[in-house]
C-alpha cells in the first residue's frame, strides 16, 4: 500500500531545512502511520546516506506528524541549482512511498 | 464579546489582488494584513535602492492600495503590510500619493530598524560558522526579522496603514491583536495563540483550498474563484478560521493541519520574536461549513535572540533548457548532458558547481528509487553556479549549441544568466535592534 492512500502531505522550506507534514485522512490509520512511516524510513527513501538527518515530531489529536530534514534543498532556495529549489514537490515523492 | 476580524491579502509579493478587494468590500474587517516579502525579497530590494534611492520598497504597492484603501477606508479596515521592503519611509510616501490620488485621508506609520547591515560584521553566519564581515564587498543587506512592538505603537497612535519592512510573518497579524485587546507582551499564551492566528493566515489561500487540491483524493470547489482566509479572534486569542461566503475553496481540519505545520519545524517550540509559541497540543475543529475553530496553543519567554536574514552576492546563474521526445528520448538527454559537461569542463573552477537533469525523469528527487518506464518526452535542464557573468553566458549558450551540434530532435531551448543573491542567517540580541516609526498624515478636505 502507498502512504497517499492513508495519508495526505505539505512541504515547506526554511534555508536549506525541508519539512514535510504527513497526515491521516482516517483517526484509525494514524497508529499504523506512527509504526511504519518512521524517520529511518523516510531518510532512506529520500535518498538521505545519514538518517541522523531527519526528526520527527507528533501531534496525535490531529493524527499528523511533521518530518524535518536537514540538509535537503541543495542549499536552500536561494542559491540551489534544483529545477524545485523551495523543495515543494517533496510531499508528493513521499507519498509514492510503500507502507 | 469583542472579536476582531483580521483577514489575509496576500501571501506572497505576487499574490493576487482580487480576492484581498472582496475582503475590503463586504469583508466587514478591523484589520487587513498584506504579507509580501519572501528571503530573497528584501536583499533584492535593497539592490534596487543602491541604484535608485526612492525605489526598494513593493513594486505592486500602489496597484494594491489603489484596489483595497477605498472599500477599507469606507469600512474602517486598518492595513498593516510588509511591502515596504528595504525601504518603509519611501514606500509611505507612495501611500500617501495613492491616498491623495483617491481623495481619502489617512494616517500612513513607516516602521523602521530591522536593517542592521551596519550591525552584522561580528556576528557569525549559521551557514559557515564565519563572521558576516568576511563577506566583505559581497554583503548586500542583513535585515532582522522584528517583532510586533514597532507596528503596535503605530496602531496605538492612530496609524490606518502600517508599513513595515522585514518581521516576523506572524507579527504583522499579532500586532493588531495585542493592539486591539491591549495584551501584556509577557502574556506567553495569548501571543502564542495570537502567532497562531498569523501562522495561519501568513500564506492567504494555502489555508482556504490552495496548494492542496489533489484530484480524487483532496477536493476543491471552484478553485478558480478561490477565497483568501479571515479569522474571528477572541479576547483570549482562540480564533475561528473562516472564508467568505460565495468565494470558491475550503476551509477544513485538512487544509486547516496542513498550514498548521507548514515551514514549522517543533511545533512546541516555534521561535518568534516575541514569543516561542507552541503549537504542540493545537486542536483544530470543524464547527460549520468553511468555520474551522483553532484553539490549544499556547506560549512562553522569547529567546532574546532575532533572526536575521544577510544576503549577499554569490555568483552567477547560467541555465538552460532543451526538449527531446519519443522512443531513446532519455537516452538523447543523457547524451546531450554528457556532451554539456565535456564542452564545459574548460572552464574549470569558473563553475563552481552544475547539475544537468531530465525534467519528467529525475529534476524533483534524483535520490529516490523509481521504476522504469517508457517517457514519451523529457526536458533537458542544465544549470551552473559561476563566479562570473561570462561563464554563466557561456554554459547558457552551450546549451542552445545542443539545436545544431547535439543529439537529433531537440527542440524548445530556453535559457538565462542572472545574478545569484544567497541568503544567510544570523542571531542578534533583540536589544541590538531598535525599532521606530514615522507619521504620515494626509488631510482631504471634502468640499
Amino acid at each position: 500500500m502507498k502512504l497517499h492512500e492513508l495519508a495526505h502531505a505539505r512541504t515547506g522550506d526554511k534555508g536549506d531545512i525541508s519539512n514535510i507534514s504527513v497526515i491521516a485522512y482516517r483517526a484509525e490509520d494514524w497508529p499504523l502511520l506512527q509504526e511504519r512511516v518512521t524517520e529511518a524510513r523516510v531518510a532512506a527513501y529520500l535518498g538521505h546516506a545519514d538518517p541522523a538527518v531527519v526528526t520527527r515530531y507528533v501531534l496525535p489529536q490531529l493524527q499528523a506528524m511533521n518530518f524535518v530534514i536537514r540538509g535537503a534543498l541543495t542549499g536552500g532556495v536561494t542559491r540551489s541549482l534544483a529545477l524545485d529549489a523551495h523543495g515543494k514537490c517533496l510531499a508528493s515523492v513521499l507519498l509514492e512511498m510503500e507502507v | 464579546m469583542t472579536i476582531v476580524r483580521i483577514g489575509a491579502g496576500a501571501g506572497f509579493q505576487g499574490d493576487r489582488i482580487a480576492p484581498a478587494v472582496d475582503l475590503a468590500e463586504r469583508g466587514n474587517l478591523d484589520f487587513l494584513v498584506f504579507e509580501c516579502l519572501a528571503e530573497r525579497t528584501i536583499a533584492l530590494a535593497q539592490q534596487a535602492r543602491l541604484k535608485t534611492p526612492e525605489a526598494g520598497f513593493d513594486p505592486l504597492l500602489a496597484r494594491r492600495l489603489r484596489a483595497v484603501l477605498p472599500g477599507c477606508v469606507r469600512n474602517g479596515t486598518r492595513i498593516v503590510t510588509n511591502m515596504g521592503a528595504a525601504n518603509p519611509q519611501g514606500a509611505a510616501a507612495c501611500a500617501a500619493r495613492v491616498a491623495r490620488d483617491l481623495g481619502l485621508s489617512v494616517k500612513i506609520a513607516a516602521v523602521m530598524g530591522d536593517d542592521v547591515v551596519d550591525r552584522i560584521g561580528p556576528f557569525g553566519l549559521e551557514e559557515t560558522g564565519q563572521p558576516a564581515a568576511d563577506l566583505g564587498a559581497r554583503l548586500v543587506s542583513a535585515n532582522a526579522y522584528i517583532g510586533c512592538r514597532g507596528i503596535v505603537a503605530a496602531l496605538d497612535a492612530g496609524a490606518d496603514i502600517v508599513i513595515c519592512g522585514r518581521a516576523s510573518d506572524p507579527a504583522l497579524f499579532l500586532a493588531p491583536l495585542v493592539h486591539r485587546f491591549g495584551w501584556a507582551m509577557d502574556d506567553w499564551d495569548r501571543l502564542g495563540r495570537g502567532t497562531l492566528v498569523g501562522h495561519m493566515l501568513e500564506c492567504a489561500a494555502q489555508v482556504t483550498g490552495g496548494y492542496f487540491a489533489d484530484p480524487g483524493r483532496k477536493s476543491v470547489p471552484d478553485l478558480a474563484n478561490i477565497g483568501f482566509p479571515l479569522a474571528e479572534v477572541s479576547e483570549d486569542g482562540n480564533a475561528v478560521l473562516t472564508k467568505l461566503p460565495g468565494t470558491g475553496g475550503v476551509v477544513s481540519r485538512a487544509t486547516c493541519t496542513e498550514q498548521l505545520l507548514y515551514e514549522i519545524h517543533d511545533p512546541a517550540r516555534y521561535l518568534q520574536p516575541d514569543v516561542v509559541a507552541d503549537f504542540s497540543r493545537v486542536q483544530i475543529t470543524e464547527i460549520g461549513p468553511d468555520r474551522v475553530a483553532l484553539t490549544g496553543a499556547s506560549g512562553s519567554a522569547a529567546t532574546g535572540l532575532l533572526k536575521v536574514s544577510v544576503g549577499y552576492r554569490d555568483g552567477w546563474l547560467g541555465e538552460g533548457q532543451i526538449s527531446y521526445a519519443g522512443a531513446q528520448c532519455v537516452a538523447r538527454g543523457e547524451l546531450a548532458l554528457g556532451l554539456l559537461q565535456e564542452r564545459l569542463s574548460i572552464c574549470g573552477d569558473r563553475i563552481a558547481e552544475a547539475r544537468g537533469d531530465l525534467i519528467g525523469w529525475n529534476a524533483i528527487a534524483p535520490g529516490v528509487t523509481r521504476r522504469a518506464m517508457d517517457l514519451p518526452e523529457v526536458r533537458l535542464r542544465y544549470a551552473a553556479r559561476c563566479l562570473d557573468q561570462d561563464t554563466a553566458q557561456q554554459v547558457a549558450e552551450e546549451v542552445e549549441s545542443l539545436y545544431l551540434c547535439g543529439p537529433a530532435a531537440g527542440g524548445g531551448v530556453s535559457r538565462q544568466v542572472r545574478e545569484i543573491i544567497g541568503i544567510a542567517a544570523a542571531l542578534m540580541p533583540a536589544d541590538l535592534v531598535p525599532v521606530r516609526f514615522e507619521m504620515t498624515e494626509v488631510s482631504h478636505e471634502t468640499a
